[in-house]
């Protein structure tokens, strides 16, 4: 069991984390955030391993991780 | 009284340094100042928690000075005409960021490289900012041995009670020549505490940030208005000398070793029945304006005198107002005026 | 569930000013990690240069200062000296490091003053709005290079790890990557080790970061790394220059 969370507002939707999950569970929300950049988000959370490979890579640290 | 010791402009500059208890010191050799920097490597490199080190450029010294200061420590830099150049941006960095700490500048001809001989070229530099933007120096200009040691001591504690970057402009002459000199007791200045401002351990308080900029318009100027408010109050510290002022013909108006000169030339004066009044600004920043406009009431007119162009000479007008007629006799290129020079400048004004 | 990866306590929990894709908010939390990680950020004083991250003063939970531009490992040094109990780092662009400051880093690092640099070099001038940096690689085109950085007039992209390393003071030089998971692992080994380097006394240590800067480079923050390990890893090798502790 493992799952992340995304601070929707800090993330700018650069991409990064979605290239680097190995479950390949990251996806860019159609949604807008505040600043209206289209927020990553997790499909399929039960495939979490926690790996944290998208956390590292997060330029924005609006990643955390749970295990 | 402490005991009087003979000793040299610059390395005097750097025992008061010590007296004052500044313990850093960021330099680089330049004539006619190399002196103090070898001193201060000679006295500091001895004194535990000190630092001395000869930087690899004026604008790494002053980059040093910048940190150390943020840290609260006393400290100082010191150079000739180019190499103060050199150190503007640093300068102008360190007034924005409200921090204490001295400048010594033993002014060399200029401009360019210009010759390692005495000068009084650097006043517009030196007073009205040196650097970019809106600042001040606080700048005390000496005029023999004892107030190099005197005004050092009094520049580290004006620069610590305005947290302004302080300047003692002398030049080669003052820093080259040799006089007895005493270091007197330390007086303990009333200074504010640096405890709550200095950079260090953030341990028990929030994280202090040094930041001389600020991108937003409205809050910049108001740092600048701070600042400027500091220079309304700093007009308090005027230092002036008023010599042979009664009733004088003439009055000159003279700074540092010019005004070392003029004491000659008043004596000579009178000898042949002519008496010279002698105004001597101490503090070129903040600038003697009062006293010098209302001696202008009182005398036909005013002789400026420096080894520049005519740099003074402008403030000196400032403060006469036009109520009186302002010459200026100067040499420059790093000629030392002489006694008898001004003294026929002055028999060409009254004839 | 146990949280195994959050936002380090060293880092203000505020959002980054940089642009999205930029290396620098790694950077930042790798440092801001090994802050927390040796329980040193009340004792850490922090020097921002000039360029993007000017900013890093208010990223950082400890004392920050930002120095003139390129005249970081001076004002560090003043710090160090006066305050020899503190940890003192530098955080400085490639413009900062290697153009404007390069008398600077080249006398910290021969004193072997004891601070710590982080020397990120994404190959262009970011704030000013990609002009060409000493660091530019050859053919790369930048406001100022546009026809192509030509070694015959512009000189050839300068390797500061290497230059840095002929200096037989600096006791930790090492040169690392960000483009994946595994290369930060091992830029976190790196930033810790110039750390350690420094709580030990042991003198001048110095991070290169290789970076990013999608924006000026025109390429989306994925194209940046891929160009990022095609181009400039090939020229700017990873790995340790210097490390004292090892004997060569």
């Amino acid at each position: 069991m493992a799952k992340v969370v995304i601070d929707r507002e800090k993330c700018k939707g650069c991409e990064l984390c979605t290239l680097v999950c190995p479950q390949n569970i990251l996806v860019m929300s159609k949604s807008f955030n505040k600043k209206s950049y289209h927020p990553v988000e997790q499909i399929n959370p039960e495939k979490c391993t926690g790996c944290a490979f998208c956390a590292m890579t997060c330029p924005d640290v609006a990643i955390e991780v749970y295990k | 009284m402490a005991e009087k010791v003979l000793m040299k402009g610059n390395e005097a500059i750097g025992e008061a340094a010590i007296h004052a208890g500044c313990r850093y010191y960021f330099g680089y050799p330049i004539t006619p100042q190399s002196e103090l920097t070898a001193y201060m490597a000679k006295r500091l490199l001895k004194i535990e928690g000190a630092a001395f080190i000869q930087a690899e450029s004026e604008i790494a010294a002053i980059n040093m000075v910048y940190g150390t200061a943020a840290t609260g420590g006393r400290v100082m830099t010191s150079s000739s005409s180019p190499g103060i150049s050199l150190k503007q941006e640093g300068i102008s960095y360190i007034a924005c960021a409200e921090l204490p700490c001295l400048v010594v500048n033993m002014q060399r001809g200029g401009p360019g490289l210009g010759s390692i001989q005495p000068a009084q070229q650097d006043y517009f530099q030196a007073t009205k900012g040196g650097g970019h933007g809106d600042y001040h120096l606080i700048v005390l200009a000496p005029s023999s041995v004892q107030e190099l040691v005197d005004l050092t001591i009094k520049a580290f504690d004006l620069a610590d009670k305005y947290r302004n970057p302080a300047m003692v402009l002398g030049d080669g002459l003052l820093g080259q020549m040799m006089e007895p000199v005493e270091f007197r007791e330390k007086k303990n200045a009333d200074l504010p505490s640096k405890e709550d401002w200095a950079l260090g351990s953030c341990k028990g308080r929030e994280p202090r940030k040094v930041v001389p900029f600020n991108l937003d318009p409205y809050e910049l100027e108001k740092l600048v208005a701070k600042i400027g408010k500091k220079f309304e109050k700093m007009q308090d510290e005027v230092e002036y000398e008023l010599i042979n002022m009664d009733n004088p013909d003439i009055i000159i108006v003279a700074y540092g070793t010019v005004a070392r000169v003029a004491r000659t030339t008043i004596q000579k004066a009178k000898q042949e029945g002519i008496n010279i009044g002698l105004i001597r600004p101490i503090t070129l920043y903040p600038f003697p304006y009062k006293i010098i406009n209302q001696y202008a009431d009182k005398v036909k007119h005013i002789l400026v005198s420096e080894m520049s162009l005519g740099q003074m000479l402008e403030d000196v007008k400032l403060a006469v107002e036009g109520k009186t007629k302002v010459s200026f006799y100067g040499r420059t290129g790093g000629v030392v005026i002489s006694p008898t020079e001004i003294l026929q400048e002055v028999k060409k004004i009254l004839k | 569930m146990n949280k195994v990866f959050s936002r380090p306590k060293s880092l203000v929990d505020i959002p980054f000013t940089y642009c999205p894709g930029c290396h620098h908010g790694i950077i930042h939390r790798l440092i801001a990690e090994v802050l927390d990680e040796f329980n040193i950020r009340e004792d850490t004083i922090g020097i921002a240069p000039v360029g993007c991250s000017v900013f890093a003063y208010l990223f950082f939970d400890c004392d920050m200062i930002c120095a003139a531009h390129g005249r970081a490992p001076a004002t560090a040094t003043g710090i160090k000296r006066a305050k020899p109990d503190n940890i003192v780092f530098s955080y400085q662009g490639d413009g900062d490091l290697a153009s404007i400051g390069t008398a600077e880093i080249i006398h910290a690092a021969n004193r072997g003053e004891k601070i710590t640099v982080i020397f990120v070099n994404n190959a262009i001038y970011g704030m000013t709005g990609g002009q060409m940096a000493p660091t530019t690689l050859e053919g790369q085109i930048t406001q100022t290079s546009p026809y192509g950085r030509d070694s015959k007039t512009m000189g050839m992209p300068i390797r500061m790890c290497e230059l840095l390393s002929t200096l037989n003071t600096p006791s930790y030089i090492s040169r690392v990557a960000l483009t994946k998971p595994s290369y930060i692992i091992k830029a976190k080994k790196a930033i810790k080790k110039a750390f350690q380097f420094q709580i030990d006394g042991k003198g001048f240590s110095l991070v290169e970061v290789l970076s990013t800067c999608p924006t000026n480079w025109g390429l989306s923050p994925q194209e940046a790394n891929e160009w990022l390990d095609k181009n400039m890893i090939p020229y700017y090798p990873l790995g340790e220059f210097k490390n004292s502790e090892e004997v060569s």
